[in-house]
């Protein structure tokens, strides 16, 4: 206990000049890279820009073969990985994922499913879920952890346009509940930006950081995804004053619960954006 | 009891395939059936040392067993060739080496059917007491070792990211392939051993809603196999191994059949 109160002002993860090289060719080289309890820190780049390879060096499931990579004591990650596949022979239900490296509480469980928004699904398959659900319940089975670092390549894959910001909006609550560091990868810069503390954009080495606004007027930038990337990519600031139940409902930001959204509502999707989730 | 030949067969074979079907499952979810059969090839290599070497059997086997599988795994890090086309060079090098080497060892009888398809008539309440003391050992260590070896089936990072490690999980595990493999030699033979652990546990998935009620399943589905197949070798004359394989595989055929109303596992999808 003492140990970890002591260690939280430190950084979570800390890469100094952090460097993976495989058959004689240096995948990701020179990357510094922070990140502190609160904070979002995101990762962009083209494919093949050594996003996978910096946040698996950083979480230790690759070591480095230079520079170097300090973890905080006993930090507790959260991962979810870019590609998970389930061989359809393993009988593997949402519930039995969830308690897939840790044993767990019914209550602690239904808590993440529902945080997640997949509490109908706890029973289910994994090999029957839509490409978002099963998303979902690979970031409900790693923040049921409580995790120190919360660690995401490319979350909102295979995710329709609506579902993924209400996955950002969920990956954000995480952290506002939690104070958990979060580092993610992003394959848009739109979207997350938002809620983004620190962007590092990725190219074989940091090409640029900063903050969101900064990383998007960079030349780096620029150059590397076209000079048409800062106008054709807004960033995409929104506020949610509410969120919707599972049952239709509407749960307001002071906590309270109510049957519409009307007369609250900045902006409208309420329609759409359920439909189109259930549908998928 | 345990002085009829067909009592301790049946002893035996039973407690085989108890401690197969928990393994089997894992060799089935990883897709390790080549792999499997790749180390239950190198056991009659195994078996030749341990003739010219004076050693137990069971010893040798599970010494060459492992040896196979830790040479797999350098050779699949050298990644020169792919991991199928090694399995097929190690598979068949070390069955064949086996054969030659117990050619030349001409100043000792060796029942190659024996060895190769399994025999009843030679379990021994030594054999016996290996099975039931290796067996509750195999299973001991895999219920140990089952929370990071199922991570790890699931997703190789996520169990080393959230500090399973999943490659020690990996090497006890073949530690474990070997010594079924050294124990189910007499049973069923060298050349059916795999079957014995896929086909069971693939009858069982059927019936199971979570892993380790595939393991339950499986275990049963094998024991099944074992009593049918050893009652039907006593009765029709025919070599015992490949008997409880046949045994199994009807298993197999059968939880295949849909029922009436029911919607059958296997219309799930590949989805992931």
């Amino acid at each position: 206990m003492l140990q970890s109160t002591a260690g939280s002002a430190g950084p979570l993860v800390e890469m100094k000049n952090a460097g993976v090289r495989r058959s004689g060719r240096w995948l990701v080289r020179g990357v510094d890279l922070t990140v502190r309890r609160g904070e979002i820190v995101t990762l962009i780049g083209p494919n093949g820009s050594g996003k996978s390879t910096t946040v698996k060096t950083a979480i230790g499931v690759i070591a480095p073969d230079e520079g170097t990579v300090r973890r905080e004591p006993a930090l507790k990650v959260g991962y979810v990985p870019q590609k998970v596949s389930v061989d359809w022979t393993l009988p593997l239900s949402v519930e039995r994922l969830m308690r897939l490296t840790g044993p767990l509480t019914r209550g602690k469980m239904d808590e993440a499913l529902q945080a997640a928004g997949i509490a109908h699904l706890a029973g289910a398959e994994v090999q029957t879920l839509s490409g978002g659900e099963f998303q979902r319940a690979l970031l409900a089975r790693a923040l049921v952890r409580e995790p120190d670092l919360l660690v995401l390549d490319e979350p909102v894959q295979g995710v329709d346009f609506s579902g993924e910001i209400a996955l950002y909006q969920l990956i954000r609550e995480i952290r506002d509940r939690t104070g958990c560091g979060i580092l993610l990868i992003s394959h848009d810069l739109h979207v997350v930006m938002a809620e983004t503390d620190t962007v590092i954009c990725l190219n074989g080495h940091v090409c640029c950081r900063g903050t969101p606004e900064n990383v998007l007027k960079s030349p780096e930038y620029v150059r590397l995804f076209g000079a048409r990337a800062g106008d054709t990519l807004a960033i995409y600031h929104h506020h949610h004053d509410h969120t919707h139940l599972p049952d239709g409902r509407v749960r307001l930001t002071d906590g309270t619960v109510a049957e519409h959204c009307e007369e609250h509502h900045a902006h409208d999707h309420a329609g759409g954006a359920k439909e189109e989730r259930d549908a998928g | 009891m345990l002085d009829d030949f067909f009592t301790r067969a049946m002893v035996a074979g039973v407690g085989l395939a108890l401690t197969a079907g928990p393994l089997g499952c894992f060799v089935v979810w990883r897709r390790m059936a080549y792999f499997g059969d790749t180390m239950a090839h190198s056991a009659l290599l195994g078996v030749a040392l341990a003739f010219l070497f004076q050693i137990n059997l069971m010893a040798g086997v599970f010494i060459v067993a492992t040896l196979a599988s830790v040479a797999l795994l350098f050779l699949q890090r050298r990644g020169a060739l792919s991991t199928d086309a090694l399995l097929g060079i190690l598979s068949h090098s070390t069955l064949a080496l086996g054969l030659v080497m117990v050619a030349f060892m001409s100043w000792i009888r060796i029942d190659l059917m024996g060895f190769l398809f399994g025999d009843i008539l030679a379990v021994s309440r030594f054999d016996i007491a290996m099975i039931y003391g290796g067996g509750a050992l195999v299973l001991g260590v895999l219920a140990w070792l089952w929370r990071p070896l199922l991570a790890a089936t699931v997703n190789t990072e996520i169990a080393e990211a959230e500090g399973l490690r999943p490659e020690r999980a990996r090497f006890v595990f073949m530690l474990l392939m070997a010594a079924v493999i050294a124990i189910a030699m007499k049973i069923v033979g060298i050349l059916l051993i795999t079957s014995l652990l896929i086909i069971p546990a693939a009858a069982g998935r059927r019936f199971a809603a979570t892993p380790e009620g595939m393991a339950i399943a499986a275990s049963l589905a094998g024991v099944l196999a074992v009593v049918g197949g050893l009652s039907a070798s006593l009765s029709f004359d025919t070599p015992s191994g490949p008997s409880i394989v046949v045994v199994a595989l009807v298993l197999f055929l059968l939880s295949l059949v849909r029922l009436p109303e029911g919607r059958g596992t296997g219309e799930t999808g590949e989805t992931s």
